[in-house]
């Protein structure tokens, strides 16, 4: 069975390579964001620099899993090729398997220019060890998107699928202070922020990377949001299963 | 003989359509079963049945004495992609390694290129070949796994002539190698060229199933074709001309379209009535014609 998973990842992260715009879209955002907003106005503050890198390796996996994964599985979904391989001798999960590995190694991907960015232009400073807490938070705290993502991916076309998650994606990420800190955005906006997913995912990431002790409330709010988008998700792949494979 | 594949009274609904009406159906071991039948007869919804795509809404299907949702019985067959759906940006070789993967007695990649004559194109990406090229490694995938039966859906669609004689020349010798295949084709001279066994299928039931021969004589009609202001007048049951073995008439402008199983009769009879005609053609009956014969000759039973 893992040696079925591990042909459908190498077969996917091939096709990732081939066309890398996916890839591109993943990597560059957040290191052109990086590069734009952080170098110049934090890069000689380590804390902020630190909080800064943390955030912008979260908008790069943002992109992986809420846009790269629900425009993929949509795709999936009107290729012929999909019925295909069901007739294969295997059920629908090394496919599966392979979708969520390829996507995790697009996210780790997307880290390393802001990362490289990081070490080269400001004055973050990390240990080793909040490195690894840092980049394991950024995968833990990927969950709530990943099964977003599969909601849009199982329930939309692609086309429509592209729209959608990008909609979604700019308000998460500024809302979430990801792109800019708290401090600066409205009152109201700082009272949603606490109920967006992508603000628990910087508390924990900030937390894990650079010592900032987090706020509850957000890291609540994104556990309900990944355990909702889990149930939708599980509902929307039976839904898509039983029109396509009853 | 072995039954390889069978279905038993199998009715498949799509929300109010019927596309498949208690069908019962054995493939048995060695044969080379054409399935024939227009766009939405149901050939794909009783294909997708065989391979466990889709669950019959009643009735059973049986898939090498087992059932076709289980994986292990599908590592017996073999079926072809629609060549659209293959991953443009993959190479060849690495589409066969991924299909290999999930059989324990695959084929060599290799041999099986060369046997689909593409071992020049192993490094090749998909979205470089031609259609051809592509239906070709569509039909080589369904061979990957040494399959006991296949599934070859269309498989010369789009084929240039020498192209499609050495697919059929593939699929001829795997059937005397002991293969057993369903196919299913537009083309009544693929058929002709390859299956034994005939299946008819029309709004999702079987209208004939027998050998190529009879099937041919059944529909062994004609399509006269002429220039008249009018034709002899209405004597037959459902108010055709009065012409021998007139299956149906269409006017096309001044032009009458005329199906018979007797065209040389025909054009005697009309000759004699006196009617003035010119622009007479006869041509051998499409495959469409066939279906209106079989239909028609249906509903007359029914």
């Amino acid at each position: 069975m893992s040696s079925l998973v591990m042909a459908h990842t190498r077969h996917q992260v091939l096709e990732q390579i081939r066309v890398p715009i996916g890839l591109l879209a993943s990597s560059l955002f957040p290191a052109i964001s990086m590069l734009a907003f952080a170098v110049p106005f934090v890069g000689d503050d380590p804390l902020a620099s630190t909080i800064s890198t943390g955030s912008m390796t979260l908008v790069g996996a943002m992109s992986a899993t809420l846009m790269g994964l629900s425009i993929t599985v949509a795709q999936d979904r009107e290729q012929p090729w999909d019925p295909y391989l069901r007739t294969l001798p295997a059920g629908p999960l090394p496919r599966f398997a392979g979708r969520i590995l390829t996507t995790t190694a697009v996210m780790l991907v997307s880290m390393v220019p802001v990362l490289l960015i990081a070490a080269l232009f400001t004055e973050a400073a990390v240990t080793p060890l909040r490195l690894l807490l840092g980049v394991g938070a950024v995968l833990v705290s990927s969950l709530p998107f990943m099964l977003i993502g599969l909601v849009l991916g199982f329930l939309l076309p692609s086309k429509a699928a592209i729209g959608v998650s990008q909609v979604l994606f700019f308000p998460f990420a500024i809302v979430g202070g990801l792109m800019l800190p708290l401090e600066v955005m409205p009152e109201l906006v700082r009272t949603i922020s606490s109920f967006v997913p992508s603000r628990g995912a910087g508390e924990l990431v900030w937390w894990a990377s650079a010592g900032v002790e987090p706020d509850v409330l957000p890291l609540v709010t994104m556990a309900v949001w990944t355990v909702a988008a889990g149930a939708v998700a599980a509902w929307a792949y039976r839904r898509d299963e039983g029109r396509r494979y009853s | 003989m072995t039954v390889l594949a069978r279905t038993v009274e199998a009715t498949r609904r799509y929300g109010a359509v019927v596309a498949l009406d208690r069908v019962s159906l054995d493939i048995r071991a060695g044969e080379l079963v054409g399935l024939l039948g227009p766009n939405g007869a149901g050939k794909s919804t009783l294909i997708n049945l065989f391979v466990g795509l889709r669950r019959p809404s009643s009735g059973t299907v049986e898939l090498l004495g087992g059932s076709p949702a289980d994986p292990v019985v599908r590592r017996g067959i073999g079926v072809t992609p629609q060549e659209t759906g293959l991953p443009e940006v993959l190479r060849v070789g690495e589409i066969v390694d991924l299909v290999s993967a999930h059989f324990p007695g695959a084929t060599g990649k290799a041999e099986l290129l060369d046997r689909f004559g593409l071992g020049d194109l192993v490094k090749r990406q998909i979205g470089g070949l031609s259609g051809g090229q592509k239906r070709r490694v569509a039909v080589a995938l369904a061979f990957v796994g040494n399959p006991r039966l296949v599934f070859l859906d269309e498989p010369t669609t789009g084929l240039d002539v020498e192209a499609r004689r050495s697919l059929w020349d593939g699929v001829k010798a795997y059937h005397e190698s002991g293969g057993t295949v369903l196919l299913t084709s537009h083309y009544l001279e693929e058929i002709e060229a390859l299956a034994e066994r005939v299946v008819v299928v029309g709004q999702g039931r079987v209208l004939a199933d027998d050998t190529v021969r009879a099937v041919r004589d059944m529909v062994g009609v004609r399509r006269v074709s002429l220039v008249a202001d009018r034709l002899p007048e209405p004597a037959g049951p459902a108010g055709l001309p009065a012409l021998p073995g007139l299956i149906s008439c269409e006017r096309e402008g001044d032009r009458f379209h005329l199906l018979t199983s007797d065209s040389d009769e025909l054009v005697v009879e009309l000759v004699r009535s006196g009617v003035p005609f010119s622009g007479l053609e006869i041509r051998p009956s499409s495959l469409e014609d066939a279906f209106l014969t079989i239909t028609a000759k249906e509903s007359v039973h029914v």
